[in-house]
């Protein structure tokens, strides 16, 4: 018997989304920490927060949206058989996980080249409050970018295989469920923006 | 492996056969038979448990006298930390789901393997790599953890030993008993045998199952939560440091909303092994199933909301402590439920002392005494009485070894027969479990008392006042480790030399007795279809 008459799409499915949810609780643990350390320091979190870059913040949302309905075409491309369209949007996907991780690089190593890092000299001058706020948006945002180069590499792996026509009309669950997980790493970062750059 | 079963005729060996499934290491260590897979959990985490078990008894040597007896401050706590980091995280967490959930989850719904066979190899070597590392902490860096397996902070960043592999080592443990837990769940609603309704589930898989949601759920919390105490060391970001905006409670907090959950990742398996044990060996139905079963999903909830009750002394709201102690009572009465239905299947019931089942009836009581002296814990004004004494060091090992730690030595009596198809000396059995029963009682018994005396835990030295019960606890732990050497080497000579054990030795009723011992490659030969209850003997021929 062939390993497709095995396959189970609707268990594939569940699992992919129980592995969602323990990414989320595994964020989970740092959106408690900041919530605590929010109510903690409303003024230093307002003050430090305001010292982050919208215009790169809101550029990388709209990256990550775009890509996630980019990924959502690409798993109705598939269905319809249309192999062209799909590597074309999937590696448009892949082009926005790079192009984020650029922003980010950029956003990092300005705020490196100042010395605001753990432990770096600018922020151990700061209050309390403020280091936490920068601790947690370094972490967080790293776990998240960390997240972001994983779901590109699991996209570069998808486009090898449909490119290969291992991943076609009748067999794409892994498409599917890479798709998910890059909706995934767009969810989070939906609760990061706000939370760090917009509503302190 | 193969050569030891060359006794046996070739055809009967099942999944053990070199001919059927391959012989030589790799057809083991790259199998994806859900069986095979179980027999690597085995003997791995029988020989880490052995390791514990020889630092436990380590401990209890250097307390048997006041003063310095064995070993000094610095090795005492490293050996406490290393006892507890390998019980908790490559014992009794992976113990029976990794090891028996594998073994007989499939059969028991009619099944030929998990959802995953690839994914739950990658388990188990995740599974021996995050145990390598948390072994290897001992030897590279600054020399062994001295943290305690709770690795609090402050001590955890501040200590010079090696507590990042170690944590790394718990990290990538976590993400195995992740694996597991999302392969049973799918597992368990994907691959039913026709006719295998919810209600007909074994109870034993319904235990696996609630159990694989807190796996699932409450694991990646410890995943951040051990990922921080890296970080923290090694950019000392200062997320759990005052000067820096942090809060060390904050670590405990997270820490216990894992890790209260995760005594019912350790239990409720234990009692699904329980359950299954009681019917067959009392040759009646289960009293009160769905009880039992929705008890399994109601512990897991409310389990999942009392992590408080471990920091009544740290630091918390009045407020926040008295719900904390309600929700903890709350949480005794499904546990009260099973114990209550068990009892019920025992009444008039024609009850049979086999090894298992007296394995399963000492788990009732010593889960019993554990589950009591727990509600004195979580009863906030008692709690501070006790919090920090060894009445918590043996509150915790009457349930954990009295209750997982039996209920595995009873599904290691009850199942071995069935997985190699031969049969230990059951007069032997009975002799160790009796042994083994006396050995934990003065042992940890013991340690109750002098808890409640005032004993402080995880200090090497004691006023001499403590010494007569010390030296109790001591000789006790003698007589178990005496209990154990007898038990496994019975269960190992059974293993290799037994007598025949035949389909179906004990008469049960669930679908694994239905299939040759040990069970073919892929279980049955033909899809069953199952027509009646797990515990319907009557319905099985078998009354």
């Amino acid at each position: 018997m062939s390993e497709a008459a095995h396959k189970d799409y609707t268990g594939a499915k569940l699992g992919m989304w129980l592995f969602l949810f323990t990414e989320l609780i595994l964020f989970g643990g740092l959106f408690i920490l900041y919530a605590v350390y929010l109510h903690r320091y409303p003024a230093e979190f307002a003050a430090a927060g305001s010292e982050l870059n919208e215009v790169f913040g809101a550029a990388n949302t709209l990256l990550l949206l775009s890509s996630s309905l980019a990924i959502a075409l690409a798993t109705s491309a598939i269905q319809r058989g249309a192999k062209g369209r799909t590597l074309w949007l999937v590696g448009a996907t892949i082009a926005s996980a790079l192009i984020f991780m650029v922003n980010k690089y950029v956003e990092w190593s300005a705020k490196i080249g100042h010395g605001l890092y753990p432990d770096g000299p600018a922020m151990l001058e700061r209050p309390p409050g403020e280091i936490a706020f920068f601790s947690l948006y370094y972490i967080t945002t790293g776990l998240h970018g960390l997240h972001v180069l994983i779901g590109g590499a699991l996209l570069v792996w998808v486009w090898l295989r449909v490119a290969a026509d291992a991943i076609h009309a009748e067999d794409y669950v892994a498409l599917e469920n890479s798709g998910l997980y890059w909706h995934l790493v767009d969810l989070v970062w939906i609760f990061i923006f706000p939370l760090y750059y917009l509503i302190i | 492996m193969s050569s030891y079963f060359d006794t046996a005729p070739r055809s009967a060996r099942g999944f053990l056969d070199s001919g059927e499934s391959g012989g030589g290491l790799l057809s083991w260590i790259f199998s994806t038979d859900h069986k095979r897979i179980g027999l690597l959990y085995l003997s791995a985490i029988v020989c880490l448990f052995l390791i514990g078990v020889l630092l436990g008894l380590l401990i209890r040597l250097e307390l048997i006298a006041p003063g310095e007896t064995l070993m000094g401050a610095q090795t005492y706590n490293a050996v406490f930390t290393l006892h507890g980091v390998i019980m908790i995280f490559l014992f009794i967490i992976p113990g029976i789901p990794a090891v028996f959930g594998n073994l007989m989850l499939p059969i028991q719904i009619g099944a030929r393997d998990v959802a995953f066979p690839r994914l739950n190899l990658l388990s188990w070597w995740l599974y021996m790599l995050g145990g390598a590392m948390a072994i290897s902490a001992l030897f590279s860096g600054g020399g062994p953890p001295d943290t305690g397996w709770t690795f609090y902070v402050p001590f955890s960043l501040e200590t010079t030993t090696n507590v990042s592999m170690a944590a790394l080592g718990v990290f990538v443990l976590g993400f195995s008993s992740i694996l597991t837990g999302l392969n049973f769940i799918v597992t368990v609603h994907r691959l039913r045998a026709e006719g295998m309704t919810w209600t007909r589930l074994p109870l034993f898989v319904w235990s696996l199952y609630a159990t694989a949601w807190v796996q699932v759920l409450a694991t990646p919390i410890l995943g951040i939560t051990v990922v921080l105490i890296i970080l923290e060391r090694i950019f000392s970001t200062g997320l759990f440091d005052p000067t820096r905006g942090g809060d060390p409670i904050m670590y405990q907090h997270l820490f216990w909303i894992y890790s209260h959950p995760a005594v019912y990742i350790m239990v409720l398996p234990g009692m699904g092994v329980v359950s299954d044990i009681i019917p067959v060996f009392s040759r009646k139905p289960i009293f009160g199933y769905m009880a039992i079963a929705l008890s399994s999903l109601a512990i897991a909830a409310f389990g999942s909301l009392v992590w408080g009750h471990h920091m009544f002394t740290s630091g918390m709201s009045d407020m926040a402590i008295l719900v904390f102690s309600l929700l903890t009572f709350i949480v005794a009465i499904p546990s009260a439920i099973k114990v209550f239905n068990w009892v019920a299947t025992l009444y008039k019931g024609s009850i049979h002392l086999d090894p298992p089942m007296l394995f399963a009836l000492s788990f009732i009581l010593l889960f019993s005494i554990g589950g009591l002296t727990g509600l004195v814990l979580g009863a906030a004004a008692t709690d501070i009485h006790v919090h920090d004494t060894y009445f918590v060091v043996a509150h915790f090992h009457y349930v954990m070894f009295g209750g997982t730690g039996f209920a595995f030595f009873a599904a290691l009596h009850f199942w071995l027969p069935k997985v190699f198809g031969r049969m230990y000396d059951r007069k032997i059995a009975n002799l160790s479990w009796g042994i083994l029963f006396v050995g934990f009682n003065i042992l940890y018994f013991s340690m109750m008392v002098v808890g409640l005396r005032g004993m402080p835990r995880r200090y090497y030295d004691y006023v001499p006042e403590f010494t007569v019960l010390n030296v109790m606890a001591t000789v006790g732990s003698w007589i178990l480790a005496a209990g154990l050497f007898l038990m496994f080497a019975n269960l190992l000579r059974g293993m290799l030399r037994g007598a025949p054990a035949g389909d179906n030795p004990w008469r049960a009723a669930t679908l694994e007795w239905s299939i040759p011992s040990p069970p073919p490659a892929e279980n049955f030969a033909a899809d069953p279809v199952v027509t009646r209850g797990p515990y319907d003997f009557k319905g099985a021929g078998l009354s």
